[in-house]
């Protein structure tokens, strides 16, 4: 089994986000850098699969050289191999991303073992936009399945290899089988990621990285700005401090109509 | 200009989130401030049902401003089958001329409007919570990031404007005016390639109340202690007909299953109440309990930022106080 994972580089966010002077972007001269849970998530599982089926597990991410830091934090965790899509640090959209992705994974079919199985986050932390996975799927004419919360790697009888991919669907589970090679997003709970190894941050430190260069194209949704939203809430009320202040708490619940 | 909005059903009626996103679709079907175009702003939308609609479901949908419904057949479409879905409203793009397509933020809605995005080359807009046409093939929107800690002000230029809807984030608006709703059959051309990749429900689960719609959810965090501190938690929730959901620490730690998580990488929750018990309202957290209508907080650290957040917070120990708050509306109820 040869796994790709795609992870994004974003900033650590703790108590609230600042943003640039020019509303363009999160300023992080502050901040810590990080991928989010989801990726995390997808990492483990890959190191996971490969370690029931045998096969490797390679990372790539999109972005500027410093980017790195996150390849070697998934080198860290059991990763084997890291490729770095690099930018100037402009942010791409997701057509331009998932046209990336495709053509690494095209070229390590022409170049190695190609890919069997490529997982990804089900949505970026930052930009949020839920479709590279999909857009990259249909770029390469894989099957796809996005949210999943569990993957089983099996054998259909007689038509391959096949990925049982799971999820919730309003409260009860839902399965997709793809026929691989395939695309799956995945969501934070189908795993516990392991923390790194001290042999593992050694092997990560000296791991070589893979650098290709990626070109930016415009699309079609253009970011104007961003904003933090307007607090929704007023102030708000404090009704007391321990057990005495219950008989207010049970005034306001019932005011707001949720007593039985 | 037709504008079509794919619309989730809910057990016999439409999903709420659905309903939401017929509203800001309503929006879209007009041109604003553009002169001697063709629309008029809330003009009706043509929702897409995979199955049938039923009676309170049509009668659901003319009252948030659908003036038409176009069900798939289940012969035609058994069941959940993303691409499929999206090959369908691409059918009827051509078929309407469609300048636009809606569909909630779902995780359904998400994926069918990727798919759709892939098969026509054109851009997605995810998780709007506003949408205006500005021009002809313009639209000027804002749409969430950081799960909703952000917002981003943008414009889709694009022949169809693809874009999902933060259900949670968004108003449920009853059109002003109802309009008749013409009902029609749509029978798709698929090959077998589209029905590949389909879901089969599994046994198990189902039915019960689910946090995603849940009118009453109690948090749990850290606060809680451990995974045997849930259990006045879970009472209380009962009591109150609700469900419980947790903070990322505690499914992080294992206390509790993460499909109880609420939050950017959980669930987001749009209850009428929000009761956070000995949880600080991580940036995190607070992404998923925000389409919250009222939120009470119950924590022992003043500081805390879900207490500042809240509408109401009451200071002390959850371990004292939610056993108090149980025996009292019990009282209440005798």
């Amino acid at each position: 089994m040869e796994v790709l994972v795609c992870v994004k580089r974003v900033p650590m966010v703790g108590g609230r986000i600042v943003l640039t002077a020019d509303g363009q972007d999160v300023d992080t001269r502050m901040a810590g850098f990080t991928i989010s849970p989801h990726e995390e998530c997808a990492v483990e599982e890959a190191v996971q699969i490969t370690g029931r089926l045998g096969g490797a597990v390679s990372v790539l991410t999109l972005g500027s050289e410093a980017s790195i830091d996150q390849l070697r934090d998934c080198l860290s965790v059991g990763a084997g191999r890291a490729v770095l899509l690099e930018t100037d640090g402009t942010e791409f959209g997701p057509i331009a991303t998932a046209d990336a992705i495709a053509g690494e994974v095209r070229l390590r079919a022409e170049t190695g073992p190609g890919y069997d199985l490529v997982l990804l986050g089900n949505e970026a932390a930052d930009t949020g936009d839920y479709q590279i996975g999909v857009r990259l799927a249909h770029l390469l004419g894989w099957p796809v399945a996005t949210g999943i919360k569990a993957i089983d790697v099996g054998d259909s009888g007689g038509n391959g290899a096949v990925v049982r991919a799971r999820r919730q669907y309003r409260g009860a589970d839902e399965v997709f089988e793809l026929a691989l090679p395939a695309v799956v997003t995945v969501k934070e709970g189908i795993n516990l990621p392991r923390y790194p190894s001290l042999p593992g941050r050694l092997r990560a430190k000296r791991a070589q990285i893979e650098r290709r260069p990626v070109t930016w194209r415009p699309e079609g949704l253009r970011k104007q700005g961003l904003r933090v939203p307007a607090a929704a809430r007023q102030q708000s009320t404090v009704l007391g401090t321990g057990v005495t202040a219950v008989p207010a708490l049970v005034g306001v619940l019932a005011e707001l109509g949720v007593l039985p | 200009m037709t504008v079509l909005c794919l619309v989730e059903r809910d057990g016999e009626g439409i999903a709420e989130a659905s309903l939401r996103a017929v509203g800001v679709a309503r929006g879209l079907a007009g041109v604003a401030g553009v002169a001697g175009v063709a629309g008029v702003a809330g003009a009706p939308v043509t929702a897409i049902v995979f199955g049938r609609a039923g009676h309170d479901g049509v009668d659901a949908l003319a009252g948030h401003g659908s003036g038409a419904v176009y069900e798939v057949s289940r012969d035609a479409v058994p069941g959940y089958a993303p691409l499929a879905w999206a090959r369908v409203l691409a059918e009827l793009i051509a078929e309407t001329g469609a300048s636009a397509v809606v569909a909630a933020g779902t995780d359904r809605g998400a994926e069918v409007m990727a798919h759709l995005g892939a098969i026509t080359g054109l851009p997605v807009a995810a998780n709007c919570v506003s949408a205006e046409r500005t021009g002809v093939e313009v639209v000027t929107l804002v749409r969430q990031r950081w799960g909703g800690l952000l917002l981003e002000d943008a414009v889709l230029e694009a022949p169809v404007a693809l874009l999902t809807v933060a259900a949670e984030a968004v108003a449920l608006e009853p059109a002003g005016a109802r309009t008749p709703v013409d009902v029609r059959a749509h029978s798709p051309r698929l090959s077998d390639g589209d029905l590949a990749v389909r879901a089969a429900e599994s046994a198990g689960s189902g039915g019960g109340l689910s946090l995603a719609t849940a009118r009453v959810v109690v948090g749990g965090g850290r606060g809680v202690g451990g995974p045997a501190g849930f259990a006045p938690l879970e009472e209380l929730a009962a009591l109150l007909g609700g469900v419980v959901g947790v903070s990322r620490v505690v499914t992080s730690e294992g206390w509790r299953p993460h499909t109880q998580q609420v939050g950017q990488t959980g669930t987001r929750i749009t209850p009428e109440l929000y009761l956070a018990c000995g949880i600080s309202g991580a940036i995190q957290h607070m992404a998923g309990c925000s389409g919250a209508r009222h939120i009470v907080a119950i924590n022992s650290d003043p500081g805390a930022p879900m207490v500042s957040q809240a509408d109401y917070a009451l200071i002390g120990d959850l371990h004292e106080i939610v056993p108090a708050l149980i025996e009292a509306i019990k009282a209440r109820m005798a």
